[in-house]
């Protein structure tokens, strides 16, 4: 052999899951200390290759070489032994545990009386100890001991890495995982990861993220529609092309925007506090007002309290004290569909779950807030007709792809049902708006059009209260933006002077971040 | 000092009828724990008290019945873990089909084999003095002066303990009842081991069918288990899903059947029907009590499918 073989070759891998082929005839090489991006967008196929990888999928064809030699993989522990580690996006951590005990789950033999010293546990401090060990030798901060429930999103990442450090890999699979992560968490990962390449582990890296591409990766997969569309090495390409292959076409990576021309203040939201079950404050005191005609962003990490906040508004959620007033009218105590009829509409972070009945049709769906009224009900009667004709217009407005108003929304794509939350809500006018992560899972395309939707509702004079985990998507389309932490607002800045640094300190509830950047922005005006 | 052989007499039957509870919840709680629940439990411990009874009366041999009915409660419970473990049946209503079953089994094999004897009884088993400290005054004979099941079963509960909290297969089997897809990904089988617990929960509880009519009676009646199978269930929620908490939480319903016996005994004025009431009563009362409680493993009944 003249030249060493890559540490991982992927040929021909293909997967197909009912109709949808989720990957087709999919070729890949990692080398020895290499980072490898593996890019596409939601539903091209990534998580899928991955998962064949690490023996959770079996694919229908195609062969697997690590370091030369064949390999099949049908179960995690055979992707273990083969040395393949894989940190999925919903981390795999059993939360009642401490992180030494997740890390050795599955390392040892369970139950042999002749290594009965591997099987036995007396000694919980020596276990700590040698995981600790791990710990310390990767520059890791964790403490061993700590049960998994009480550490934070970053921390549980870490965790996933020891237990793959642990187990001696020496190819490491992340699944997006920067996306529960704050911008310096992010970069003290980034730190990391190049570390371990430097030390000879391959890493494969799924993302959807540009720039995480070019700022971490030596070579980059990109994958569209479950087939390889274009392989790079990373310092020969630039986000405009990388984009391009992921989503077949120009795309422009900018919001266009005007200048907002904000109004006076439709939503006041003073004082909201939420207190749950177990006496946490998942809202704390939480003031706020969004004038029509302007966009109030709202980052944050995901968990501290943006579903909450939500849900309070449009009447699902009752607080535990506070108020929450909408065109001058208090919300509390309505019920969400009073609060609906008062013209706050809500887009729903989850649209599968709470935005759509995904069994009933789209014309259905389209009605689901005012089924029971004229012209869709007369005399207790449901009006098909009525109810198809009001389809076939918001069809055509909002540019919904479907072959019939009557087919399930189920199958529909996810921008198209998401097409489908928007028409309704917005065909109403709403004076308030509420849109949680209104573009979580949604392709280039889709998210274009979202953004598009919510700006001219802005223009219209709308008062749109943003809440979103994608940071950029905050930064992109806010005029005003709060950072929510713990279910405080911890720092409010204007959106076309937001620094992602300090936003991003204060979405890690760093003290100060708050005055840090009030200064800064001073500064800016002097 | 009368009060004191009567204290002593309610506390000697308090750890006799807790051993049975204690076989079956101890068992119990490893198939939840790994994220099974099995409420066939009274019909297998039928199963077991028929086997039990029925080899110990041919062979003459009780260990010989207590073996047997382990491995017939066992079949059982590998049956019931194919239908909810590999098919992924719903739990509660495969329990509940091993219910009947064990309640239908169990009559048809007394009545097709015993009906024509007419010397039914066995010599049951007996208790065994532990030199020493069968001694000491009133816990002498409540704890060293039984048989060699509830010794068994006394110290059954710490050694389950010992290897739930401290050993690998321990940590296995609380990690598959937790998040059994973390356990997948960290390299375990989830399948083999939610196996493995369910067939070990099925032998205990047929040990404790078996201690019903080979230990503590002398022959088998249809219907013997009256509701001990449920009583455990509740046993395993109000041990918190520990063995010791179990062992605990069996003396207390053993303590709750005693008394209604000794109070019967004592010829007390109240209807002997609300005294036999109290052991269900009680059930009702601590589960109540520990409502909301959440110490429940997370998995617990939620069948495992293998998807990306």
């Amino acid at each position: 052999m003249s030249e060493q073989a890559p540490r991982l070759r992927l040929a021909g891998i293909s997967k197909h899951f009912g109709s949808i082929q989720a990957n087709n005839d999919v070729s890949l090489e990692v080398a020895a200390g290499e980072i490898h991006c593996l890019l596409g967008e939601n539903g091209a196929g990534k998580s899928t290759l991955m998962n064949i990888l690490y023996g959770l999928v079996r694919p229908d064809a195609g062969k697997i070489f690590l370091d030369g030699r064949p390999v099949t993989i049908h179960s995690p522990h055979q992707a273990i032994e083969l040395g393949i580690g894989m940190v999925h996006q919903h981390f795999m951590l059993v939360p009642t545990l401490t992180v030494a005990e997740n890390v050795i789950l599955g390392t040892r033999s369970l139950l042999s009386l002749r290594r009965l010293r591997e099987s036995v546990l007396w000694d919980r401090r020596a276990i700590e100890r040698r995981v600790g060990d791990v710990v310390q030798r990767y520059g890791l901060k964790i403490n061993p001991g700590a049960r998994v429930a009480s550490l934070s999103v970053g921390e549980q990442q870490r965790v996933e890495i020891v237990k793959a450090l642990y187990r001696g890999v020496n190819l490491l699979i992340l699944d997006e995982p920067t996306a529960v992560l704050t911008p310096q968490e992010t970069t003290e990962l980034f730190k990391t990861l190049r570390s371990f390449a430097a030390s000879g582990l391959s890493i494969i890296l799924i993302t959807h993220k540009l720039h995480e591409v070019m700022e971490i990766s030596d070579r980059v997969t990109v994958l569209r529609d479950g087939k390889v569309v274009g392989r790079r090495t990373t310092c020969e390409t630039d986000m405009h092309e990388l984009a391009g292959l992921m989503v077949g076409r120009d795309v422009r990576l900018t919001v266009e925007k005007t200048l907002a021309r904000p109004g006076a203040p439709v939503l006041m939201i003073e004082n909201l506090t939420v207190v749950d079950d177990e006496g946490r404050r998942l809202l704390d005191n939480l003031s706020l007002q969004v004038a029509a005609g302007e966009i109030l962003g709202v980052a944050g990490v995901d968990g501290n309290g943006q579903r909450e906040l939500a849900l309070a508004i449009i009447g699902i959620l009752r607080p535990t004290s506070g108020e929450i007033i909408a065109n001058g009218q208090s919300l509390i105590g309505r019920t969400p569909r009073q609060i609906a009829d008062a013209g706050v509409r809500h887009i729903p972070e989850d649209r599968q779950q709470m935005g759509l009945i995904l069994e009933f049709s789209v014309a259905d769906n389209f009605v689901l807030k005012a089924f029971d009224r004229p012209p869709y009900t007369i005399h207790g009667l449901l009006q098909p007709s009525a109810i198809i004709a009001y389809a076939q217009t918001l069809i055509e407005r909002f540019d919904v792809r479907t072959p019939s108003p009557t087919l399930p929304v189920a199958n529909l794509s996810g921008g198209n049902q998401q097409k489908v939350v928007l028409g309704r809500e917005l065909d109403s006018r709403p004076r308030v708006l509420v849109a949680a992560q209104p573009t979580r899972g949604l392709d280039v395309g889709a998210t274009e059009y979202v953004h598009k939707a919510l700006l001219a509702q802005r223009d219209a004079g709308a008062a749109i209260l943003l809440i979103s985990t994608d940071l950029e998507e905050v930064l992109a389309l806010s005029d005003r933006i709060v950072v929510l932490y713990e279910g405080r607002i911890v720092g409010e800045v204007p959106g076309d002077r937001a620094n992602v640094q300090q936003i991003g300190l204060m979405m890690a509830g760093v003290q100060g971040a708050q005055s840090a950047a009030r200064q800064e922005a001073n500064m800016n005006e002097v | 000092m009368e009060w004191i052989v009567g204290l002593q007499a309610l506390l000697q039957a308090t750890v006799r009828m807790a051993t049975p509870l204690t076989f079956t919840a101890v068992g119990e709680t490893y198939g939840e724990r790994a994220g099974v629940i099995n409420i066939g439990l009274e019909g297998l411990m039928l199963i077991g008290a028929v086997v039990a009874y029925a080899v110990a009366f041919t062979s003459g041999s009780i260990w010989l019945g207590v073996l047997a009915a382990a491995l017939a409660a066992m079949v059982f419970g590998v049956l019931f873990g194919i239908v909810t473990i590999t098919f992924g049946a719903n739990q509660i209503v495969a329990g509940a089909a091993l219910n009947l079953v064990g309640l239908g089994l169990s009559s048809f094999i007394y009545r097709a084999f015993f009906s024509n004897v007419t010397d039914r009884a066995i010599q049951p088993l007996g208790s065994v003095k532990i030199p020493l400290l069968s001694q000491i005054p009133v816990l002498g004979p409540v704890l060293f002066e039984q048989n060699l099941l509830v010794y068994i079963a006394l110290l059954l509960a710490p050694l389950a303990a010992l290897v739930l909290n401290r050993t690998m297969l321990g940590l296995a089997i609380r990690s598959v009842g937790e998040h059994p897809k973390a356990a997948e990904t960290a390299g375990l089988s989830v399948v083999g081991l939610r196996y493995g617990a369910v067939a070990f929960g099925a032998l205990m509880a047929g040990v404790g069918g078996a201690y019903l009519s080979v230990a503590y009676a002398n022959q088998f009646v249809e219907n013997m288990v009256a509701g001990r199978g449920f009583i455990a269930l509740a046993i395993v929620v109000f041990g918190r899903w520990s063995p010791m908490g179990a062992l605990w939480a069996s003396l207390l319903f053993g303590f709750t059947f005693a008394l209604q016996l000794r109070l019967q005994a004592a010829n007390v004025q109240i209807a002997y029907q609300f005294l036999q009431i109290l052991p269900y009563v009680a059930t009702i009362v601590a589960m109540i009590l520990l409502h909301g409680q959440s110490a429940q493993p997370k998995a617990l009944g939620v069948p495992y499918t293998e998807r990306a």
